[in-house]
């Protein structure tokens, strides 16, 4: 799948002026609110009319000024996830998920009802009415719907934004199994670096309406500089690995990564099965020799490349640990003290309990270019 | 109860036409009052002001003035009134057609306003979520707007009702009260009080209006609950 996006639109005072191309599985539109990420969302889907420019989904031509085309909405086969599930209320459940399904040309129906009911876990409410679900079970309903309707592409509208912390950590794995289970393409909106470093395979990043950053998911978590003030503390190494070994006496997981071995919280997954894991830069200690004596299992030898000054007094230092970088947010004073500078042989330290559910999770397969 | 159900043949008469006039005016005047209202809660064109205006005027006009202009337009010599007979066979003019169009008339405002305030609830991001599922303009309004607003269409329907089950003034300015053609309860009403020892047939007339109206009442709120009880709003 290919997305090209290249469009000027007003909103009021506001200037939309994005420019980008996505062909990942899961492509993060990514930024702070008012950044224009559902402007840009409500385009591709058609509720919205760009004054200028062109969108195309795998060389249809859904939006063209110049050329006057504007495929309406109904017409486009996107499907679309509201932030508010927007369940029809007048329908059960069963019957909102066969709604979009009755409008697709049957020839193109390649969602299949019970595949779908499975995979989001939503068997047990199809009788219900949408007024008695829990906000994580509407939201699932409505990726249901969506799916349903056998899209080309399916657009995620901060999906989990109107959640409470519990039921985010439910619905994640559904999307994960989304996007590894089908082979629809997905667009997903968010101002979370949490949610976008667990889903994204590829990154767009949108600032004052305009696109600040794209590329691959890995890349684009390392640069600090384009994640929210508040957020800046979530950035850090994104690192993709595979589940090595259970360690059942001591319930730990053991991964294989570029870097060497980690050492995680015991993982509910198969030996081999892939795994991302987001390396917050502020839980990464460096160390100018091997350290004995502590508590942390994860010492990972490396070379610094590249030693950036960060927010307030911090540095970002980046370490080439075997071909996988590592971030490491230390002190000005630190620095000093350790002679830090691009070159240097050191030991990048990770504590195994600083890996919680919000910075791990099973990997994509396939399709990463980290 | 039989003091109540020996109706004479005129009497049971106006009761079957007023029930007929009322429910042929609230059929005939739905499709075009669902129009009106969307029109008027969506709609964005010149001279809206107008046409709610001209929507209203028969709330606020004395309805014998309703009932002239009824006459004037829609007599056999009224521009639409010829028109209609030439073409189509439809007269108004001294018929129980002409009563109902009066009472539609005189219903119109109550339903439009009925219904345009539920269009105005109506959820547009619910349309739009259909939209992108796949469902045309038409296919939204019927399984999206229409399901939500049932309500709003119910009383309305029923406002029209009672309205015509009531309406004297321009019914008997139109089409005059012509016993088993037009005389329907209100003017059957009137007429027994204008004639000596009427008085029990009024009565009798009165009662039955109260039953009818109660009974309209009544089915409205159940099927208002049942609709509102399987739309469970939020």
């Amino acid at each position: 799948m290919t997305l090209d996006v290249d469009i000027v639109h007003h909103q009021g005072d506001f200037l939309l002026e994005t420019r980008f191309e996505s062909g990942g599985r899961l492509t993060a539109l990514f930024g702070p609110s008012g950044s224009g990420k559902t402007s840009l969302i409500n385009m591709i889907a058609g509720l919205v009319r760009p004054e200028h420019g062109r969108i195309t989904v795998d060389g249809r031509v859904l939006v063209d000024s110049e050329k006057r085309v504007f495929v309406p909405r109904h017409k486009r086969r996107i499907g679309l996830v509201f932030q508010d599930a927007r369940l029809f209320p007048h329908l059960s459940v069963a019957a909102n998920l066969r709604y979009g399904r009755f409008f697709t040309p049957t020839a193109e129906r390649y969602a299949k009802m019970d595949a779908v009911v499975d995979l989001l876990g939503i068997g047990h409410l199809l009788e219900r009415r949408p007024s008695g679900l829990s906000g994580g079970e509407k939201q699932r309903v409505a990726i249901g719907r969506a799916l349903l309707a056998s899209p080309r592409l399916l657009l995620m509208d901060e999906p989990l934004a109107a959640l409470d912390e519990a039921r985010k950590a439910e619905i994640l794995p559904y999307i994960e199994r989304l996007r590894d289970q089908t082979k629809i393409p997905i667009v997903y909106v968010s101002h979370s670096v949490a949610e976008v470093a667990r889903l994204a395979s590829e990154i767009v990043v949108l600032a004052d309406g305009k696109v600040a950053a794209s590329g691959p998911a890995a890349r684009i978590m390392q640069r600090f500089d384009l994640l929210p003030g508040d957020e800046r503390g979530e950035g850090g190494a994104l690192i993709e690995a595979v589940v090595a070994r259970h360690d059942e006496a001591f319930a730990m997981t053991v991964l294989a990564s570029g870097a060497g071995e980690i050492r995680v919280p015991r993982l509910d997954l198969a030996v081999g099965a892939p795994v991302r894991i987001r390396i917050r830069a502020r839980d990464v200690m460096i160390a100018t020799e091997r350290p004995h004596g502590l508590s942390a299992l994860n010492i990972m030898p490396g070379t610094i490349d590249m030693v950036e000054p960060g927010e307030g007094g911090a540095v970002e230092v980046r370490i080439d640990c075997g071909g996988t970088p590592v971030l490491s947010r230390v002190t000005r004073q630190s620095r000093e003290a350790l002679d830090l500078k691009p070159g240097r042989k050191v030991f990048a330290v990770v504590k195994t309990v600083s890996f919680d559910r919000a910075n791990m999770a099973a990997g994509p397969r396939g399709d990463i270019d980290a | 109860m039989n003091w109540l159900t020996d109706l004479t043949p005129d009497e049971w008469n106006a009761v079957r036409l007023s029930i007929k006039v009322a429910t042929v005016a609230m059929l005939a005047s739905l499709p075009l009052g669902i129009a009106v209202a969307l029109l008027l809660a969506r709609g964005r064109f010149w001279g809206k002001t107008l046409l709610n205006g001209l929507v209203h005027l028969p709330l606020v006009l004395p309805p014998v003035v309703t009932g002239y202009l009824l006459l004037l337009t829609f007599g056999r010599r009224g521009p639409a009134g010829a028109f209609l007979a030439e073409h189509f066979g439809i007269v108004f003019s001294f018929r129980w057609t002409g009563a109902a169009l009066a009472c539609a008339v005189m219903g119109f405002p109550l339903m439009v306003r009925a219904i345009r305030l539920s269009i105005e609830s109506v959820d547009r991001r619910l349309e739009a979520a259909a939209g992108t599922l796949g469902a045309n303009v038409g296919w939204v309004f019927a399984t999206v707007t229409l399901p939500l607003i049932l309500p709003g269409i119910i009383a309305g329907m029923i406002l029209s009702f009672a309205k015509a089950m009531g309406e004297f003034g321009a019914t008997i300015t139109f089409v005059s009260n012509i016993p088993n053609e037009t005389q329907t309860l209100p003017s059957a009403i009137y007429t027994f009080t204008q004639i000596p020892g009427g008085d029990e047939g009024a009565l009798r007339l009165t009662l039955i209006s109260i039953i009818i109206s109660m009974a309209a009442l009544v089915v409205s709120e159940v099927l208002a609950r049942r609709v509102g009880q399987r739309l469970n709003l939020e």
